[in-house]
Order: C-alpha cells, then sequence, then structure tokens
C-alpha cells in the first residue's frame, strides 16, 4: 500500500525530513510519534499527496481520491454550515447519496441539531468532529489523522476509538499522535521522529 | 450536472454564497469604482478629452479587480480549506477555473454600476469599448485567480499580488483602450481574445503545482 524509500523534504533550505523508509500493507496501521517539529506532520502531508519529497522514493498504491486526511486544520469552510459544508465535499469526492451518507456522520459524532449553524460557531471540539466526519465521508481506502484526538472530550475520544477500530479493519491508517495509547492495540508499525530523522 | 463540471458549479456556487453571507468584497470593489470614478471626475481638466478618460476608467477598474482578487483566496486560508479542495477534487484545475468564475462575476457586478457611471462622468461607451472591458475582464480574472493563489501560499499576500498581477495587466489594458478609441477596433479585441485564450490554458496547466507544496 505505501513504500517510502530515503524520504527527504525540504522547504527552501530548512531540512525538515530525512532517511525516512518504511513499507506499510493494506490494512495495516502505522503510528508516527515525535516531538513538536519533528516532522510528523510534513511526512503526513506528504502521504496525502498534499506535498511531493524532495528526495526519494514515495509509492502509495490508492487514487489520491481515495484518501481520507485530517489536519492540524479541520479544511472546512468556517462561514458555511456542517451540511453546506459536507455537501460540497461529497460533491467533490463524487459520494453516492451523499446526503444521506453526511447525515449519518452529523448524528454519528453528535452534530446533527446544529448541522444547519455555521462552523465558525462551533467550539473546538465540534469542529474537530465535524473535521472527522468529512474525513470519513466518502469512505477512504486510506486515512492519513494528524492528531486527531486533539480537542476531543471523554465521549468524542471512545467514539474515535470505536470508529478507527471498525475501519481498521479494511482500511490503511496513518496515525500521528502524542498519545499513542488511543491506537495502540490497533498498531502494526511505529516510526519515531526527533528532528526529521527516525529515532 | 456532473463531472469537471459539476464540480467547478460547485465550487464556483460556494463563493457565491460565502459572498452573499458575509458581504465583504463585492460592497467594497462597488464602492471603490465608483468612488475612483467620481474623483476622476474632479481631478481630470476640462477638455482632456476621451482618451484620458479611457485610461481612468481602466485605472478603476484593474485596481477595483485587485480589491476582489486580494481576497479570493481568504475563505480557503481561513481553516486549511484549500488543502481539503485539493484532496477532494479529481482535477485541481476546478477550483482555479471556479475561482476566476467567481472572480468575474464580482467584477462583472461592479463593471455594470462602474460602466454607466463612466458614461455619465465623461463619455458613452460603444459596443466595441464594452466588449473589449468584458474580454480584458476575463484575462484579469483568470490570470488574477491563479496569481492570488500564489501569493496566497506565501506571505505578504497583498504586496506579492499587484507585482504579480499588474505588469501581466499591461497588455489588457492596452488592449481594452485600444478597443475604446481605435479607429481599428477589432484588431484590440482579438488580441484580448488571444491573450485570454493563452493565459487561461498556462494557468489551467500550472495550478496543481500552485498547490502542491
Amino acid at each position: 500500500m505505501i513504500r517510502a524509500e530515503g524520504i527527504e523534504k525540504r522547504f527552501g533550505r530548512k531540512l525538515v525530513l530525512r532517511g525516512i523508509s518504511f513499507t506499510l500493507q493494506r490494512g495495516g496501521c502505522l503510528v508516527v510519534t515525535g516531538a513538536n517539529g519533528s516532522g510528523k506532520t510534513t511526512l503526513l502531508r506528504l502521504l496525502a499527496g498534499l506535498a511531493v519529497p524532495t528526495r526519494g522514493s514515495l509509492a502509495v498504491a490508492v487514487d489520491r481520491s481515495r484518501v481520507g486526511f485530517l489536519g492540524h486544520e479541520p479544511l472546512l469552510y468556517r462561514e458555511l454550515t456542517a451540511l453546506e459544508n459536507l455537501d460540497l465535499f461529497g460533491r467533490l469526492y463524487r459520494v453516492p447519496e451523499r446526503r444521506e451518507r453526511a447525515g449519518m456522520l452529523l448524528e454519528r459524532f453528535g452534530l446533527w441539531e446544529v448541522r444547519r449553524e455555521r462552523v465558525a460557531t462551533y467550539s473546538r471540539g465540534m469542529t474537530q468532529r465535524l473535521a472527522l466526519c468529512r474525513t470519513l465521508l466518502h469512505e477512504p481506502d486510506l486515512l492519513v489523522l494528524d492528531e486527531p484526538f486533539t480537542a476531543l472530550d471523554g465521549d468524542g475520544t471512545a467514539l474515535l476509538e470505536r470508529e478507527l477500530a471498525a475501519v481498521a479493519e479494511e482500511r490503511t491508517l496513518v496515525v500521528a499522535t502524542h498519545e499513542p495509547r488511543h491506537v495502540d492495540r490497533l498498531a502494526t508499525g511505529r516510526l519515531t521522529l526527533a528532528g526529521g530523522v527516525p529515532a | 450536472m456532473s463531472g469537471y463540471a459539476g464540480d467547478v458549479v460547485a465550487l464556483a456556487r460556494k463563493d457565491l454564497r460565502l459572498e452573499l453571507r458575509a458581504r465583504d468584497t463585492l460592497p467594497a470593489m462597488l464602492l471603490f469604482v465608483l468612488a475612483t470614478l467620481v474623483v476622476f471626475h474632479f481631478a481630470l481638466p476640462q477638455g482632456s478629452g476621451d482618451v484620458a478618460a479611457y485610461g481612468l476608467l481602466w485605472v478603476a477598474i484593474v485596481f477595483t479587480a485587485l480589491l476582489g482578487l486580494a481576497r479570493a483566496w481568504v475563505p480557503e486560508s481561513a481553516a486549511g480549506a484549500l488543502d481539503g479542495l485539493v484532496l477532494a477534487t479529481h482535477d485541481r484545475s476546478a477550483i482555479w477555473l471556479a475561482k476566476s468564475l467567481a472572480a468575474l462575476a464580482f467584477l462583472g457586478a461592479a463593471e455594470i454600476v462602474a460602466l454607466p457611471a463612466f458614461a455619465l462622468f465623461f463619455a458613452p461607451l460603444d459596443a466595441t469599448a464594452i466588449a473589449g472591458v468584458a474580454l480584458a475582464s476575463v484575462g484579469i480574472c483568470v490570470v488574477g485567480s491563479l496569481a492570488s493563489a500564489m501569493a496566497a501560499a506565501g506571505r505578504g499576500r497583498e504586496v506579492i499580488l499587484p507585482l504579480l498581477v499588474l505588469p501581466l495587466s499591461i497588455p489588457l489594458v492596452v488592449g481594452g483602450v485600444g478597443a475604446g478609441i481605435s479607429p481599428e477596433p477589432e484588431k484590440y479585441l482579438l488580441f484580448l481574445g488571444l491573450y485570454d485564450a493563452v493565459f487561461a490554458i498556462l494557468s489551467w496547466a500550472t495550478f496543481e503545482y500552485v498547490v502542491t507544496e
């Protein structure tokens, strides 16, 4: 599913990733850990197709439109409602029966009652829940999640743990987190970064 | 509507919906273009002629367009929405095309107000002059949407955008003024049409690289 060999990424003169190599089979779960600024987010953006390596080879055997990416930011329009956001992204992802799928996710993540309110009025935790709805909307084959448990309360964390356990059976997961205990039992591989290189 | 065209329509409709909700771009463009024409009306000496007036019309149009383009990617920058679009669209150029169409809609709305005001203050506009404005507006929005995306990706958007757009707008201003005052406006209209086609193809082909790190 994913084969990375000697990946290097620079932004101008700044080297942010170096010597990253790993293989992740379909259905596997790679847990990426490391301190702030260690290169986790950059690695995940490379895997999602939002950036390209400066050196090395990265083969992701899944179409870009089949990747679900959750970043530091929600990747949503703050002035649109939850329904409008999911309808737009569902349209772009060509989700069949997107309104039903959006409604089902909003209900599952506890946002059905506020579906017609603008995202700008949501709390950080609600925004994160909606971002998860967007990430799962098109039932992606590869899930790339950057700190998915950020801002979630106890219920939200438990819900996400259940969701990940359910999807991990048939989908490939890459999760960057400071709290690996949430995904420990799903992990089939681990990568710890320090200063942009494997620790 | 499905496929590429459906994506473009959905994205352009989203921009119009955001503007209807926030009303932070179009009112500013309308006020700016009207205020500029009023100031020019009093600043231009009596008997300056139509040529000078046409030049001032283009100053107003180009800077009004810049005002709109400077805000074009603000909703995408606010919460990382551009990354979401980049991941979701099957062809990333649909994002640029939709943004160009939305920018053209805003600029067109400003021109619907500006052209009658220009005719009132300065000189009447004939059909070829209006065609020149329409074709040049397409060019400004096509190039401007790409340049605006490039500027939004880096720091100093307000400085970089005019540096990118103004030099590329000079041929459009020449063509637009020529279509309004030349005895052979067809040549200028053809030139504007060619400019639009060439830069539309260039922008369509390069947008992918603008939004990928």
